[in-house]
């Protein structure tokens, strides 16, 4: 055997369309697809409004080409299709008014819906394309004042909590793909946590891209009022076409004095053939703000899919004592490419943070980490501690570490530790010769590798991601 | 149990070794002594499998099979076992998880049931007794921050768990002090039974002191140069190494073994 090469032949096993007849808009962007769009969701005003300033916004501003260490054709955002649903019902009383076919598609991604095979201990929103198609467990977290529902079910129902939140955290001129999410966006999920409650289930999103045209823009808001807790899951996968397909979400969280937020995302969208045909462009802002005192946020994601990754969960540490964290494994294969990483934004005192990064290149790939560190002058005794690890399999691929450090403040601390490896000949035969095939010793040695991050998943969360990571990588040493 | 015919290896196309023949019987200790460079290790790494060495002729037979056809990791399910003379780490990966992989993979291959975590665990402490390891060591990642002579108990160690039927020790001894070598050697004597066997390869006698071989093959430029019982180690302990490379020249080496 010569050194590490790739040969993987993992088939994607979420690549499969539904066929169902979908509600769609034309193709393009104008502000009349804009005002479409609120037709179709019967949206009042102020959400057209938000819309088109976004929208003019965007107009201005450009496609953010330079900095990532990122390699991609000119996306034609008059090509895209805006706006895609599955036709159903109106509205939806109960589940079993889904359509079946939704509901085969959801069981056959492992996320049952119907009444009986709910997953325990874990509320759903189902996002299919552009439209949230089911939510589970809404009336039970109601008793405990947990509003868990659909960002258009949200806009009908909880107007004045939204128009409080939204673009709090990520105003609508961003950057780029916020300002063009902020436009566009159709549906996503808002959950609300208020004071002194512990959620009593874990919280989740499943999003599915299904339509070969369309993009989908969602956006998901997150709530905690004082001293609440609440624990939420993401999870998204799409079908394999030739066609590239935009996702360009938005996700803000806000916590309020002593509360909590821990935010888990296992993304698994799909990556392109091993020629890097097809995939998603997976353009996403995700930020937090630790508004309160003694208010915590954490991220951690474990992104697998995507042809391409730009994405960097962040924090913004306005309470004094508050905490940010971020954990985070990219794995990236084939000829996906991966800029990610977070930014801690450090305003009040004794604010801390902590990044662990863990980046796996195999096969062409090309894997990057960029992180920003801002301590402002007022966040007196800030800390942050940053590690970032990066494991290369074969040759043919990259890592890369873009650290940014913007220290304002004398009596803060800031860490920040790396370190490149690979996973070596010596190491496989070692466990080779104990009676570890291949495949599973490559397993081994990375879930090793990622086991930090791997610890702040939830439970079954930490299963799936370590089954996944195997997964992708099959056959990708030989 | 083991039959080693005019055994040729190469790697990055050098021959290190140049026709070896050996044949170990189950329930004997074979040393292979030898010079630096003399394609010791090699032996060891080639019966294992290594990958970066290259077969160019010769064959082997292990338990009436051709070994040389067998993965590595079929090798050790068949209860072949390297102990590495520099074991590697595997960072974030406990030693009692991998111990259990490893173990349940070799009873999955022979038909049987796989052990839980908390049989496993049981099974271990009762084995960790062999090399005096303590329970800590279970769960720190496998063989990081390990010394020297740490690391070479954790191969016998594994030894123990893994119950191989062929051993082969590759500079067990290297980097150990006296009570580490004690230990060691102690542990792979209560190892071994009438029905496995053990190849020894050592640089030195010292280790052969404690670990007492029925066999002594002594390997110069990739052949067995001289062969003989175990006061054939005491005898090379007093002349050195160059006497057999001086009496070697001339001699048609790589005879057949015994």
């Amino acid at each position: 055997m010569s050194t590490a090469e790739l040969l993987s032949k993992q088939e994607y096993k979420y690549g499969f369309v539904t066929d169902i007849e979908s509600d769609m808009i034309p193709r393009g962007l104008t502000e009349d697809t804009i005002r479409l769009i609120v037709e179709k969701k019967n949206e009042p005003d102020w959400m057209l409004e938000f819309r088109l300033k976004a929208f003019r916004q965007w107009l201005t501003m450009t496609e953010p080409k330079h900095w990532p260490n990122l390699v991609y054709p000119k996306i034609d955002y008059q090509d895209i299709i805006y706006y895609s649903a599955p036709k159903q019902k109106v509205t939806k009383k109960s589940l079993d008014e889904v359509d079946p076919e939704l509901l085969r598609t959801f069981e056959k991604l492992g996320i049952p819906l119907s009444e009986q095979k709910q997953l325990a201990g874990v509320a759903v929103d189902a996002v299919f394309d552009s439209v949230s198609v089911a939510t589970t467990y809404k009336e039970k977290l109601k008793k405990h004042g947990v509003i868990f529902c659909s960002f258009t079910e949200a806009i009908r129902d909880y107007p004045d909590l939204v128009k409080k939140y939204l673009g709090s955290v990520v105003p609508t001129n961003d950057n780029f793909f916020a300002a063009l999410n902020s436009a566009v966006f159709s549906d996503g999920s808002f959950c609300f946590i208020p004071k002194g409650v512990r959620c009593p289930m874990e919280l989740s999103t499943y999003f599915r891209i299904n339509n070969a045209e369309s993009g989908q823009f969602e956006r998901t808001l997150i709530v905690a009022e004082e001293g609440s807790y609440v624990s939420y899951l993401e999870g998204c996968t799409a079908p394999k076409f030739d066609k590239n397909q935009l996702h360009a979400a938005v996700v803000e969280l806000i916590a309020l004095d002593d509360a909590q937020i821990k935010y888990s995302t296992v993304q698994n969208w799909y990556a392109g053939d091993e020629q890097g045909v097809g995939g998603i462009y997976n353009f996403v802002t995700k930020r937090g703000k630790c508004a309160g005192r003694n208010s915590k946020i954490s991220w951690t994601q474990v992104e697998t899919g995507s042809a391409i990754t730009w994405k960097y969960p962040s924090c913004i540490l306005a309470g004094d004592n508050s905490i940010g964290e971020f954990y985070s494994v990219a794995l990236t294969n084939h000829a996906q490419q991966a800029d990610t990483g977070t930014k801690m934004i450090h305003l009040g005192k004794n604010t801390r943070s902590t990044i662990i990064s863990k980046g796996i290149a195999a096969g062409r790939s090309n894997n990057s980490y960029r992180g920003l560190v801002k301590v402002m002058p007022k966040a007196e005794g800030a800390r942050n501690y940053t590690q970032c690890d990066s494991m290369l399999i074969g040759s043919k691929c990259g890592a890369n570490t873009f650290p940014y450090i913007e220290v304002m403040n004398d009596s803060s601390s800031v860490e920040h530790e790396a370190s490149t490896s690979k996973i070596s000949e010596e190491q496989l035969f070692y466990l080779q010769q104990r009676g570890i095939s291949q495949e599973d010793a490559v397993s081994l040695i990375i879930n090793g590798f990622c086991k930090d991050v791997f610890l702040q998943l939830p439970m079954e969360f930490a299963v799936e991601a370590t089954r996944l990571l195997g997964l992708k990588l099959e056959g990708s040493v030989g | 149990m083991l039959e080693i015919r005019n055994l040729h290896a190469a790697i990055d196309g050098n021959e290190i070794l140049k026709g070896i023949n050996l044949t170990v019987k189950k329930g004997e200790i074979h040393a292979i002594m030898g010079p630096n460079g003399s394609g010791k290790s090699t032996l060891a790494k080639v019966l294992a499998g290594h990958p970066q060495y290259e077969v160019t002729a010769g064959e082997v037979i292990y338990e009436g099979r051709n070994l040389l056809e067998l993965s590595p990791d079929e090798r050790a399910r068949e209860g072949v076992f390297m102990a590495f003379q520099y074991p590697i780490e595997v960072p974030g990966v406990s030693n009692a998880q991998f111990l259990r992989l490893a173990y349940n993979e070799k009873r999955k291959h022979h038909g049987e049931e796989e052990l839980d975590p908390l049989e496993f665990k049981d099974l271990l402490k009762e084995r960790a007794k062999v090399v005096e390891m303590d329970a800590s060591f279970m769960s720190r990642s496998v063989n990081e921050g390990f010394s020297g002579g740490e690391k070479k108990r954790n191969e016998i160690l594994q030894m123990a768990v893994l119950e191989p039927k062929l051993s082969v020790l590759d500079e067990t001894d290297s980097g150990l002090d006296i009570d580490a070598l004690r230990v060691v050697a102690n542990g792979v004597n209560q190892l071994h039974t009438p029905n496995d066997a053990i190849i020894v390869v050592t640089h030195y006698q010292r280790l052969l002191n404690y670990i007492v071989p029925d066999f002594v093959h002594v390997l110069a430029s990739g052949r067995i140069a001289r062969e003989g019982g175990k006061e054939l180690a005491l005898e090379l302990e007093s002349k050195g190494y160059d006497w057999i490379k001086t009496e070697d020249n001339g001699k048609g080496a790589g005879a057949p073994a015994q």
